[in-house]
């Protein structure tokens, strides 16, 4: 270590003329990076909510589905990239199937989890109101169960925004590709640092937003809070 | 047998892939050293902290502004910032890179477990005249023990998966097995990334399935229905 620092005195953490030097890579990763998180998690959505309500609906497969996505949980990123790079090859596909795999059993536990939360009481008036499965469904338990979806949404997409740098192992790791240049450019550390820095900050910004759309969504939480 | 799975089932098949220095025994060796020295590192600083700061009931809210945060960081991050800092490349630094994702989870159930001992157990100690240490040391301790086991074995789990991601910097472990097979490229390398791939998740499954008849040995056992019941709810 003090060898190397010996032989490359100038190597900051941070440094401005790197930013100037190189926008059209760092912007291009970036862009990478948004893209493949939010196809993940939109996909993984679209997959995981109705796979929650077909647990919440059939009791049976809930445990089942519960332990399937433990399992598949269990399961490391890279080993899931290595099932499928040899049939898949080595483009952005590659990367987004485990990202969806890893988020899709996120929003689906905890998705899960704020259906089963949903009062019985609550289930029981809307049956007695003559609701059907579907009209219960939409009406009363998705809404109640926002919280639930909710929470499920922002860990999925705080984890994928982490997770996707992994993609660096098929050149396709949005922010990772800096991380890892970096690394290999000779231990770049402004370039590695900017990658790390801007790949949290996005994950805490994307939290944010989702945080800000799920207040918009409760706004009965809201006023029940400010009720004294 | 042709196409990759074929392939990966000649690969394993071949004796000299597991034997050779730097075979799937001298990589499966690394993983699980690295794997170790990391949890026990994390153990290290985690249990300590958790259970002191449940015992005196404060700190809560960091602990899950710590997990939370910790959720944003890229391993690759740790993995490629830590060699440049004063800890210096090679193993230590994978280990702290590592022990710094398995933290959160050992500090949040040895802080859930002193916890949860109820009230009247910790006033009935009191009355008897326990001192702090004493009550922590032999009240509190012993009942958090099902808790300090689950956060072992999802820190455990989650750290031999990640361990993998070692290749990135040189650093050894089944994930090297991937990474060679990538380097190979598609055509020679596909079944050896695929057996790579097959050998972590093999790992990974195995350790978790010790781990929690680890877990449920160490559970007394009117506990177990309830913490079964209570886990989906807390991760």
């Amino acid at each position: 270590m003090s060898l190397l620092s010996a032989a490359q005195p100038d190597n900051p953490w941070f440094s401005w003329r790197y930013l100037e030097n190189n926008p059209d890579r760092i912007v291009g990763a970036l862009t990478e990076h948004i893209t493949l998180t939010t196809q993940a998690v939109l996909i993984a959505a679209l997959v995981g909510v109705p796979l929650a309500i077909l647990g919440y609906w059939f009791r049976p497969l809930t445990a089942p589905i519960l332990a399937g996505a433990g399992i598949l949980y269990t399961i490391p990123a890279l080993a899931v990239f290595a099932f499928i790079a040899p049939y898949l090859g080595v483009g952005a596909g590659t990367v987004v199937v485990p990202l969806v795999l890893y988020a899709l059993l996120v929003i689906i536990r905890n998705t899960l989890t704020g259906l089963l939360q949903v009062p019985a009481e609550v289930r029981d008036a809307a049956r007695g109101m003559g609701y059907g499965r579907l009209a219960q469904l939409v009406r009363i338990d998705l809404p109640l169960a926002v919280p639930g979806i909710l929470t499920g949404l922002r860990l999925a997409t705080v984890a994928t925004v982490a997770m996707t740098t992994i993609g660096v192992v098929v050149g396709h790791g949005g922010l990772g590709q800096l991380i890892l240049g970096g690394f290999r450019a000779n231990f770049f550390r402004a370039e590695i640092l900017t990658g790390a820095v801007l790949c949290v900050a996005l994950g805490l910004v994307l939290d944010l937003l989702l945080l800000a759309a799920g207040r918009l969504a409760t706004p009965w939480a809201r006023r029940r809070a400010a009720a004294p | 047998m042709s196409g990759p799975v074929g392939q990966a089932v000649t690969w394993l098949n071949d004796p000299l892939n597991w034997t050779n220095p730097g075979g799937i025994l001298d990589r499966l060796g690394e993983h699980l050293t690295l794997s170790a020295g990391a949890v026990a590192l994390a153990c290290l600083v985690a249990w300590p902290v958790g259970l002191w700061l449940g015992h005196r009931g404060v700190g809560g809210a960091p602990i899950v502004v710590l997990s939370n945060l910790t959720l944003a960081i890229p391993v690759l991050a740790t993995l490629t910032i830590l060699p440049l800092t004063a800890i210096g490349f090679g193993r230590p630094a994978v280990i702290v890179a590592m022990a710094i994702f398995a933290v959160p989870p050992l500090l949040a159930t040895a802080y859930t477990g002193v916890r949860e001992v109820d009230p009247q157990t910790r006033d009935a100690a009191r009355g008897m005249g326990l001192s702090g240490g004493q009550l922590l040391r032999r009240v509190e301790l012993p009942l958090a023990v099902p808790y300090l086991a689950a956060g072992f074995r999802i820190a455990a789990v989650q750290v031999v998966a990640t361990v993998t991601l070692a290749v990135f910097v040189n650093g050894g472990g089944l994930g090297t097995i991937i990474g060679a097979g990538f380097g190979l490229g598609m055509a020679t390398g596909g079944g050896q990334i695929l057996a790579g791939g097959l050998l972590v998740a093999l790992l990974a499954l195995l350790v978790e399935a010790v781990l929690a008849v680890g877990e449920r040995l160490v559970t007394p056992r009117p506990l177990r229905r309830d913490r079964r019941r209570r886990t989906p709810a807390t991760t």
